[in-house]
């Protein structure tokens, strides 16, 4: 009988599968209800310093089963998000708390802050592809990657994740600074940046212009960036970006993910999504002959063309 | 793969009381009453209005409550629009004499509801609360559809005097109603949900909470872990009584915390 539990920096989950930052994670309650549907792990929506409201509407655009998304960060602050990372807590599985800040110095204190908060581990946003003077605009280069890592490691008893952009000309350079700046673990990928224009209304839909594509559209980029990150580096990789099924899980687990994250899935199908993927998983496992996940990490690797 | 977004011309724009309007459409649109759709106003905004003529044109009734609508109000006859939607879980006309309860611009998303009611040879009564007698709205269509209607105002000027509640409670008492319907400030759907909980009688409410996504992945419409755009608008009683936040707390634009 596959047993789907994994360990990934010393946080037990009971399955491999993680809600994705940004997807209904605001509310304590939501996280917590998600997490009883099946997650093993529930990273929260990003949070800043400051609340912050997020771009104006339209800030989301529906193509067939993908998502473009210009949310723009929206959160109610740190100071008041323990409150709602305490009621998540509730539910019994770990919280990855996402921050985001301007820089080195912000990002720390913020993972300091959320650590003060209650979370079991942090989630570096590095990697928001719409939002101006966060995200991505600080994790796009090696140099700032590895220095933001560092200055948020120092100081955290707590393991911490960099989640990367895949919106640059190489992930693997910014998976290998993230490792030499101390994270435990590489969060990949992020959405992919895009725009979409009415031709009837002659303009970008979104209020913001730029967003950020999900959804299975860019499940094989992600795999694929999983596949190249895994030959680049030792820490654990969890993989994320278009997942709606366990196979699809076992692609970016057999690519080299210990556990994988599903954001834009819950969109069409529901919380139910984390427990249907795990029976896929384990399912699989029991016909193919494996045991614990573990066993299938990075496997693809080892087949010779 | 093309968005979901219908560009759509304005057929008609109708004053129906001194502040609400109705824009019509030029788009069928299949939807239960009191389900939703997200209005995109080209280079102003997007906002979810319920729909308030369903059928061959589509109909949406609002007021000027901010730059979205303000820029909606000035659409003229062939000017686009963007709609996505349907979205979310609108009422079950069911009932043998249901009691229909509207407040503020309630009665955009019931009209629809009290129309499909009739079809279906339910005994309807309607209470329209208004601040004045200029603003009642929807009286004559649900007169039409053949709907008991009674009014109240704020200022007397027309029916009886006071709040929607005032009347809707009393009837209640009666136990005329088998199920009760609606739609209006969340004060008086608080009313009238403990109202109904007290003497066992079956209410579907239209609950509002800021939205964002539209499609139930955002989290910011979220009530007790549930969320309007998705789970809702409209909940059972059942539903609303379990809800800690109804009629007490919502989240604002950055997700914090603020009560009602």
């Amino acid at each position: 009988m596959a047993d789907l539990s994994v360990d990934i920096c010393g946080l037990s989950l009971k399955n491999p599968t993680m809600l994705a930052s940004g997807v209904l994670d605001e509310t304590g309650k939501t996280m917590a209800s998600i997490a009883r549907a099946g997650a093993g792990a529930v990273v929260t929506k990003s949070i800043g310093r400051e609340p912050r409201q997020g771009h104006g509407s339209p800030c989301i655009v529906e193509l067939g089963d993908s998502l473009v998304n210009a949310m723009g960060l929206p959160n109610p602050g740190i100071d008041v998000f323990g409150r709602e990372l305490e009621e998540a807590k509730k539910a019994g599985v770990p919280i990855i708390g996402s921050v985001f800040g301007g820089g080195e110095a912000e990002i720390a204190e913020m993972a300091r802050l959320m650590a003060d908060a209650g979370a079991d581990a942090i989630e570096l946003n590095l990697s928001c592809p719409h939002a101006k003077g966060f995200g991505a605009e600080v994790g796009s280069t090696p140099e700032r990657v590895e220095s933001i890592c560092r200055a948020a490691r120092s100081g955290l008893d707590i393991p911490m994740f960099a989640k990367l952009t895949p919106n640059t000309s190489s992930i693997v350079d910014l998976a290998k600074a993230a490792e030499r700046g101390g994270a435990d673990a590489i969060v990949a990928i992020n959405t992919l940046k895009g725009m979409v224009i009415s031709p009837e209304a002659r303009m970008p839909v979104l209020a913001n212009r730029f967003g950020g594509l999900s959804g299975p559209s860019i499940r094989p980029i992600g795999v694929r960036c999983v596949y190249e990150i895994r030959g680049a580096v030792k820490i654990p990789i969890i993989g994320v970006g278009g997942i709606e099924s366990g196979n699809d899980a076992l692609e970016y687990i057999m690519a080299g993910a210990s556990s994988v994250q599903i954001g834009t899935a819950v969109w069409k199908h529901g919380p139910e999504v984390f427990s249907k993927v795990c029976e896929d998983i384990s399912e699989f496992m029991n016909r193919n002959g494996f045991d614990r996940i573990f066993e299938m990490v990075g496997v693809a690797h080892e087949v010779k063309h | 793969m093309k968005s979901s977004i219908r560009m759509l011309k304005v057929s008609e724009h109708i004053d129906e009381t001194p502040n609400v309007r109705t824009i019509v459409l030029d788009g069928s649109i299949e939807a239960e009453p009191g389900q939703f759709v997200m209005v995109w106003v080209p280079g102003a905004d997007e906002f979810p209005m319920s729909i308030s003529y369903i059928g061959d044109q589509m109909g949406i009734t609002y007021q000027i409550v901010g730059d979205g609508t303000k820029a909606l109000s000035i659409k003229h006859v062939g000017d686009l629009v963007g709609i996505r939607g349907p979205y979310g879980k609108g009422y079950t006309p069911i009932g043998r004499k249901p009691l229909v309860v509207a407040g503020g611009t309630g009665m955009a998303a019931l009209s629809p509801l009290i129309e499909r009611l009739k079809l279906n040879q339910s005994e309807v009564r309607v209470v329209i609360g208004a601040r004045t007698a200029r603003e009642i709205l929807f009286r004559d269509r649900a007169m039409k559809a053949g709907a008991e209607v009674v009014i109240t105002t704020d200022d007397g000027s027309e029916g009886e005097k006071g709040f929607a509640t005032d009347i809707a409670v009393p009837i209640l008492q009666t136990r005329e109603h088998d199920i009760v319907y609606c739609c209006g400030p969340e004060r008086m759907m608080t009313k009238l949900a403990d109202k109904c909980s007290e003497l066992s009688i079956p209410m579907q409410a239209s609950v509002e909470r800021l939205m964002k996504c539209g499609i139930g992945i955002c989290d910011s419409c979220a009530i007790d872990g549930l969320h309007v755009c998705r789970d809702g608008p409209v909940f059972s009683i059942d539903v609303l009584k379990g809800f800690s936040e109804f009629g007490r707390t919502k989240l604002d634009a950055t997700g914090r915390r603020i009560d009602i």
